[in-house]
């Protein structure tokens, strides 16, 4: 009976005639779910997320001991060591531990940078592009500015601007990694801007804003999701970039980034205490770019054809 | 009442020297209800009297008027609830994203209709695309397909002009009858005014009652449908251009 029930669902879901708007969308979606299911990398890199994001959920629940607990007689413990699965750091915290809860705050600046910058620099590209002239002018020449500047500079002038920390972290992350993303969208954007079916809509007396926002933004959007995943691993480097110069992440929060530069100090006798973050930080970025990969080809309307 | 007048109108591109006319010193007029074509070889500058009219070229001078509107560079908003346009390439004039109810919706909604449901089946049903059409997305769409949507786009605020720029140029010889004649079956029905560019002769004389040849940007004739079917220019290059639309014919030297 339920066997019959998923069939009628499946048949809803795939039907080539929908019959209202809801029915439509949920039978896209259903399409680009089955494009995406069938590309088993994108699904690796799903299925890498999704574990972080549990990670990051259950936490407390996960981690065998207290990640701020010191033990310093149980110190620089190597893996498989009673108690310590993955070791222990140069102040006998428990690595597994501290790797789980680094989670939390990898998903928070990652998070965060992925929904600024990217919007920003969605946000400029298209109206420089779209407006065209001295707005044009004036707005690339201030994206300019920022490119000008080594990311990690920037990103330290404004932390100390601001003051250490993680929310200033992101958003002097942020504000370097806009100007990518902003050329990306203007580029876009130009091509764009003279094709016929932007006249056409022009023709039914729509404005300035509807076209950007409705007509523009989302063909912009599949190239900038590949930008940003790919970036997200260097974001995941550059905070901890800041946390090792102290204006990221301050000790003893367990942001991976700084606890690779703890372990840097050991690197030779105790290896796993900068490998284990380290390959925590390769995992996670590598989830995000093969996600990607799979997620253009969803959102590219050429691709999607299966039918 | 909605007849079309253009009156020395010159449209160019680009400043000074790098100053481009597409157009010189045009002028015809489209009485209300008929068709009128624009013939002439690619570049000759019809296209462009199109987008001049329609405001897409700011960079023109000269009169336009349709019916008692005397058009400016700024168009009014009710300006396009009675002039619509049909580009020439389907391929090109509806976006990749949206799908066919998304572009009815959209157009119906701008101009301000509330049964926004009934008139897209309406629409559909006007330009004999079965009702499954309404959720699929361009490129699901054959070429003949598409062009009916943009056709149901341009009816959409129900228009009392219609300008069409080539509008099977880019399709399949069996699917160029198909829309023509739907073309003028929507004509009859809508009572609409057509202004039409074409290099095909044989289209033009399908459809309009009377046309000018373009060459350079410059109206060389206005010719009436009869003198064409007649064969009767007064013009040397509408003679060639008559000519050769019944293709190539090797002259006796050639052949022999």
């Amino acid at each position: 009976m339920a066997e019959i029930e998923k069939q009628g669902l499946r048949a809803w879901l795939m039907t080539d005639t929908p019959t209202s708007r809801r029915h439509a969308r949920f039978a896209a979606l259903y399409a680009g779910w089955l494009t995406l299911k069938a590309n088993p990398m994108a699904m690796v890199g799903l299925a890498i997320l999704i574990l972080l994001l549990g990670m990051a959920a259950f936490a407390p629940l996960l981690s065998p001991h207290d990640p701020f607990e010191q033990n310093l007689i149980g110190r620089l413990q190597s893996m498989g060591a009673e108690g310590h699965i993955l070791g222990t750091d140069s102040l006998g915290r428990d690595l597994l531990s501290r790797v789980i809860y680094g989670s939390r705050i990898t998903l928070y600046i990652v998070a965060l940078v992925a929904l600024i910058a990217p919007i920003v620099g969605l946000l400029v590209g298209t109206v420089a592009g779209y407006t065209g002239g001295i707005v044009d002018a004036i707005l690339m020449r201030i994206t300019d500015i920022f490119l000008a500047f080594p990311r990690l500079v920037l990103a330290l002038a404004f932390v100390a601007a601001l003051g250490a920390g993680i929310e200033n972290a992101v958003l002097a992350i942020s504000l370097t990694a806009w100007p990518p993303y902003a050329r990306i969208a203007r580029a876009e954007t130009l091509t764009i801007r003279n094709s016929d079916y932007i006249a056409a809509v022009k023709l039914q007396g729509a404005g300035a804003f509807r076209i950007i926002t409705k007509h523009i933004w989302p063909l912009c959007i599949s190239s900038l999701i590949v930008r940003v995943t790919l970036d997200m691993a260097g974001v995941i480097l550059a905070a901890a970039g800041l946390g090792f110069l102290g204006l990221g992440a301050q000790p003893p929060s367990p942001e991976w980034g700084a606890m690779i530069s703890e372990g840097r100090r050991f690197i030779l006798d105790s290896w796993w205490v900068a490998t284990i973050p380290g390959l925590a930080i390769f995992t996670v970025s590598l989830g995000f770019n093969l996600l990607g990969d799979g997620l253009r080809d969803v959102l590219d309307p050429k691709d999607g054809d299966s039918a | 009442m909605s007849d079309i007048s253009v009156e020395n109108l010159n449209v160019w591109f680009g400043d000074h020297e790098e100053r481009v006319d597409a157009v010189k010193g045009a002028s015809f007029d489209v009485p209300s209800g008929s068709s009128f074509g624009l013939v002439g070889e690619s570049g000759s500058g019809k296209s462009t009297i199109l987008r001049a009219i329609m405001g897409l070229v700011p960079t023109w001078s000269g009169g336009l008027k349709i019916g008692d509107l005397t058009l400016g560079h700024k168009r009014p908003k009710t300006f396009y609830k009675d002039v619509q346009m049909v580009f020439q390439d389907p391929y090109a004039s509806l976006h990749p994203r949206h799908s066919v109810d998304q572009v009815l919706g959209e157009t119906l909604f701008l101009h301000g209709f509330k049964d926004v449901d009934r008139r897209i089946l309406q629409l559909l049903d006007d330009v004999g695309l079965g009702r499954e059409f309404r959720f699929r997305y361009p490129h699901q769409l054959s070429g003949g397909q598409r062009q009916r949507v943009a056709i149901a786009r341009a009816l959409a605020p129900e228009p009392s002009v219609i300008l069409l720029d080539e509008p099977t140029s880019a399709l399949d010889v069996s699917v160029q009858a198909e829309v023509l004649n739907l073309l003028s079956d929507l004509r009859d029905e809508h009572k609409l005014t057509y202004l039409m560019v074409s290099h095909n002769l044989a289209v033009v004389a399908h459809m309009c009652d009377a046309t000018a040849v373009m060459q350079n940007g410059e109206i060389v004739e206005v010719l009436s449908v009869e003198d064409m079917r007649a064969m009767n220019p007064s013009h040397p290059y509408t003679r060639n251009l008559l000519e050769g639309s019944f293709g190539y014919k090797p002259t006796a030297e050639q052949s022999a």
